[in-house]
């Protein structure tokens, strides 16, 4: 008599990039992420967007920083086709994009654009957040890709 | 009080293995002192201040190593430019009268262990600050550089080519240094048909990678004078620090135009009469942008100023004549290497390399990545006060 293999629950792939380090400072911008938003922090003093996200505004070094829910929308301010390394996960998808995306805030953020043809990105091009969802961890990767065209 | 003509270097020595697998790295920075106070006709007592950084452990670990107790240390870590900005913080030291003779010393061992330096990426850069600069988006060392290399095509229309002209003109120098790693000539065909690492850098526009260090040691003026070899003056120096600016970085504007400014103003020297560039070369567009921002051109000229002959041997400005990062050497942190091939064409040891009069050179150590946080240093050298 064989004994039936309990079914296995169909597993998401396994996310094998590296994971942020989750610290109380910047911890909300990864969980926000899950929720498809791209959060900023902006300074309640000083009224100015800064980027990297911190406690103490850049601008000002006022204390008094809030998290923004952000457009997503931006245009490429660089970026560079990876041929070569990456790390893990990411060496293993070359070639992707790593790029600045200039967000309609003002900031510019470190990212990568997807859904396009790696040749065909452009410095100029207008994008948007997408996030890609980490199993288990209560957290997100934003991303960008190329944002649709309304006609005029 | 100016610190112009204060100091001088007085000995160097450059560690001449390129793959040294079964040295140290403190062994590497101690028998460079050793051949430093040499050939400056120095001993190990007379030494006061020790800098360090990188490899090899604390400062302290490397006083232990060298038995020595010194009044004056320095551990400041600002990547590749750590010991040009040792050199001009000691400068102020020995001219206040605090220490009278300081080394600083690097030592890596970068290729006999096969670290990544270049494209390495992943966990390493997981936490804050630079999981927001690629850290989980699959960044690397010279996928950083490449975003500033892009930027100054889109805005300036430079191009590949430009780039490699740097890469071309810098080995035919390496093609003169025994001790370089590559010395073959190429062409700008070669730079542009070897395969891309990360678009639009290709793998002739990444430095080496190698094993090796150096030591570079400075006293004052008066003292300098009375030891074997021609001081080399240190005229000028400056430091500074680029990073994010709050999310509002312009990607070609980078520290070198502050520390640029200083080094200049202190020396009080104007770029046409600079001899010799030593610029940190550990991509070509580092080059491209560090010399518009060191001021030698105005800012988005710098395809063209590389690329009609200036920089190689024989043209008007000289650049990276010991073969650079590109075709010498680069064993991770390259600051150290500029001082000390700049300090051998002012006292005109270079032999067929020799830049004829060169009595002024600039050397620039860049450190960290250009497109994030990064250091410069900046020295202005020369035989005279």
């Amino acid at each position: 008599m064989t004994t039936q293999q309990p079914q296995q629950p169909q597993q998401p792939q396994p996310y094998k990039k590296p994971l942020p380090v989750l610290e109380p400072e910047t911890r909300p911008f990864w969980e926000a992420a899950a929720r498809r938003e791209y959060m900023l922090k902006r300074c309640s003093s000083c009224k100015q967007f800064h980027y990297p996200p911190q406690n103490v505004c850049p601008h000002c070094l006022s204390s008094n920083t809030v998290w923004i829910r952000g457009s997503g929308y931006g245009k490429v301010y660089s970026y560079t086709i990876t041929y070569q390394g990456g790390g893990p996960g990411y060496a293993e998808e070359v070639p992707f994009v790593l790029g600045i995306i200039e967000l309609d805030e003002g900031v510019r953020v470190w990212s990568n654009v997807v859904g396009i043809d790696p040749k065909e990105v452009k410095v100029g091009m207008v994008v948007e957040a997408v996030f890609e969802n980490v199993a288990g961890q209560g957290i997100a990767i934003p991303r960008f890709r190329p944002r649709p065209q309304k006609k005029a | 009080m100016s610190l112009r003509g204060k100091t001088a270097i007085v000995g160097i020595h450059e560690y001449e293995s390129r793959f040294a697998p079964t040295a140290s790295v403190n062994q590497i920075k101690a028998e460079c002192l050793r051949e430093a106070l040499e050939d400056a006709g120095l001993t190990k007592d007379d030494l006061d201040g020790v800098c360090t950084a990188g490899d090899g452990g604390s400062v302290m670990d490397l006083c232990e190593y060298l038995d020595v107790h010194p009044k004056y240390v320095d551990s400041t870590q600002t990547g590749g430019s750590s010991f040009v900005v040792h050199i001009a913080h000691a400068a102020a030291q020995i001219a206040e009268g605090r220490c009278s003779v300081v080394a600083t010393m690097y030592g890596s061992m970068a290729k006999s262990t096969a670290r990544a330096i270049g494209t390495g990426g992943g966990g390493l850069f997981a936490a804050f600050p630079e999981q927001f600069e690629g850290g989980v988006h699959g960044t690397t060392t010279v996928g950083s550089y490449a975003q500033t290399a892009r930027r100054h095509m889109a805005e300036y229309g430079t191009t590949s080519e430009h780039l490699a002209a740097i890469a071309v003109s810098t080995r035919k120098w390496a093609a003169m240094n025994p001790f370089a790693v590559m010395r073959d000539p190429i062409t700008v065909e070669d730079v542009m048909n070897s395969r891309m690492v990360s678009d639009p850098l290709h793998l002739l526009d990444c430095c080496l990678q190698t094993d090796g260090g150096g030591c570079v040691i400075i006293t004052s003026a008066e003292r300098a004078r009375d030891l074997k070899k021609k001081p080399v003056y240190i005229l000028g120096a400056g430091e500074a620090v680029g990073h994010h600016e709050a999310g509002l970085r312009d990607l070609t504007t980078m520290a070198a135009y502050r520390s640029g400014r200083e080094a200049f103003q202190m020396a009080g020297v104007q770029h046409k009469d600079i001899k010799l560039a030593m610029v940190y070369d550990s991509f070509t567009i580092t080059v491209l942008v560090t010399l518009e921002n060191l001021g030698f051109c105005p800012k988005g000229e710098g395809g063209r100023f590389v690329s009609d002959g200036k920089i190689e041997p024989g043209g008007s400005l000289p650049l990276n004549t010991d073969g650079g990062g590109l075709s010498s050497n680069h064993p991770g942190m390259r600051g150290i290497f500029t001082m000390m091939e700049a300090t051998r064409q002012v006292r005109g040891e270079r032999g067929e390399a020799q830049v004829p009069n060169c009595d002024l050179a600039v050397a620039h150590g860049t450190g960290g990545g250009i497109s994030a946080r990064h250091g410069t240093g900046t020295l202005i050298l020369s035989n005279r006060v």
